[in-house]
């Protein structure tokens, strides 16, 4: 049985995340060959500065999502704060500044649902460290929707609830030390 | 395989029946949500599915065509935006800042914001209008498509809880005064002073379908616009440009943009980093 070639990787972090993204983004090569939608929390106020804290460190093109922008492969996009990240059927980004989601905004779950949706047993999810459980729910419907999930072993990571929540909703997911995530990323979407 | 019989994913099943729930809204009761942005509009129909304990959205259609008492609970959950007072202090400041001094110099002022919601920007404009001396030669015109919106809108009243955050917004806003000169605290709700609300006309109108509203100084429609698609975007940002007076000036979302719109050529840039726009001579 061949497995759906991925079409898009969705990651969600929280607290320990800036460090556990530059522990992997930075490795990835400049033609990683699907886009890159990532949900890390920080604190609500709007110096977005993530973006540009990774670019500069990255290969890959690393910008903040923008509403109904069309996703490329090889572009990172982070969620900017305040606003969830969701993915339309067309494979689309859009923004939305509805309430908040596991006390969240952006969350975790939003991105990974909708993106479960859009993109199906093409998506791949990725759970890192975290000291809240967003992500759980969403990590299942990646599953529900027959895409791989991956998460953050709880053991080494910097913060275990997010981990371990996901791993309690989707019991299947592939569990790795961070240091082993980039090279299995990289091996995401090879024919 | 027959094509009628081949597996199908439970969310693509959802896809129809989002669609035909939104024409049924649409038909029943002209509430027109079908170019609303798909994954948000999905999420809140979804929200209100488990809310009523229904099995399904097709349920969910069944119950709101056949009983008119659904229709305010379910635009509950497909409109209501919870906002903040002062939310993006930013924005306000740029307003008082570099917005209000070119408004001081007209005798007569209109101001619409479109999508008001339960109220909160309408409290904080009528407060930065009042302070910055503008109050009383203005007309407010609070819009929204939910008229449970509008009635809180109207009532000014907020959790108490909520006013921190309210206060800590106005005061990097540039706020000359307490905000807590302009409520009073009853029972753990903060009731806005009625004399915020002397010169604002709350009204139904919708983006959607409805026309024009006329000659406006100042447009506010902040995290409106992020819910629709991009024809139902072209059409409100057209109803803006001809709803502003010559020199009207035009606040959306900071995560919204006219970039893509065909009258963006309408505006031009006045406070970019705030997503102000000021209407070009025709």
């Amino acid at each position: 049985m061949t497995a759906d070639p991925a079409r898009a990787l969705v990651i969600g972090a929280s607290a320990g995340g800036v460090q556990a993204l530059l522990a992997i983004l930075p490795e990835l090569p400049a033609d990683f060959p699907l886009p890159v939608l990532i949900v890390l929390h920080v604190p609500a106020d709007r110096s977005n500065v993530l973006a540009p804290l990774f670019a500069s460190k990255c290969a890959l093109t690393v910008k903040e999502a923008e509403d109904k922008e069309p996703t490329q492969p090889g572009v990172v996009y982070f969620a900017p704060s305040d606003y969830h990240l969701l993915v339309e059927a067309d494979g689309a980004l859009a923004l939305s500044s509805d309430e908040l989601v596991n006390y969240s905004r952006p969350s975790i779950d939003v991105l990974f649902e909708s993106a479960a949706d859009a993109y199906g047993a093409g998506l791949v999810g990725l759970v890192l460290t975290g000291a809240n459980e967003d992500g759980a729910a969403g990590l299942k419907a990646v599953a529900a929707a027959g895409g791989l999930t991956f998460v953050e072993d709880p053991a080494s990571a910097y913060a275990r609830p997010m981990p371990e929540a996901a791993l309690r909703a989707c019991p299947a997911a592939q569990v790795m030390s961070l240091a082993r995530i980039p090279e299995v990323l990289k091996g995401l979407g090879q024919a | 395989m027959d094509a009628a019989l081949s597996p199908v994913a439970p969310h693509e099943v959802e896809d129809i029946e989002i669609q035909l729930l939104l024409e049924a809204l649409f038909q029943r009761y002209h509430y027109d949500f079908r170019h609303y942005a798909r994954a948000s509009i999905k999420r809140r129909l979804l929200q209100a599915r488990t809310h009523f304990g229904l099995p399904s959205l097709t349920a969910l259609q069944e119950r709101v065509l056949h009983d008119p008492e659904m229709l305010p609970l379910l635009l509950g959950f497909l409109t209501v935006q919870v906002s903040e007072m002062f939310r993006d202090p930013a924005y306000f400041r740029a307003l008082r800042e570099q917005v209000l001094p070119h408004l001081r110099t007209y005798p007569s002022l209109k101001v619409w914001i479109a999508g008001c919601s339960a109220g909160e920007e309408v409290y904080s404009l009528a407060i930065l209008f009042r302070e910055e001396g503008l109050f009383d030669r203005t007309m407010f015109y609070a819009t929204d498509i939910n008229p449970d919106a509008l009635r809180a809108a109207e009532a000014g009243v907020y959790s108490l809880d909520r006013i921190r955050k309210f206060t800590e917004n106005h005061q990097k806003s540039g706020g000359r005064t307490s905000l807590s000169d302009y409520y009073t605290a009853d029972y753990g709700r903060a009731v806005f002073d009625k004399s915020l609300r002397a010169n604002v006309v709350f009204s139904d109108h919708s983006l959607v379908s409805d026309a024009v509203f006329g000659e406006m100084q100042l447009i506010s429609c902040r995290n409106v616009m992020i819910y629709f698609d991009r024809p139902l975007q072209d059409r409100a940002v057209g109803l803006f440009k001809d709803s502003l007076a010559r020199n009207g000036f035009l606040g959306i979302g900071s995560k919204e943009s006219l970039r893509f719109s065909r009258h963006a050529g309408a505006f031009a840039d006045f406070v970019p980093e705030e997503k102000i726009y000021r209407r070009r001579e025709p």
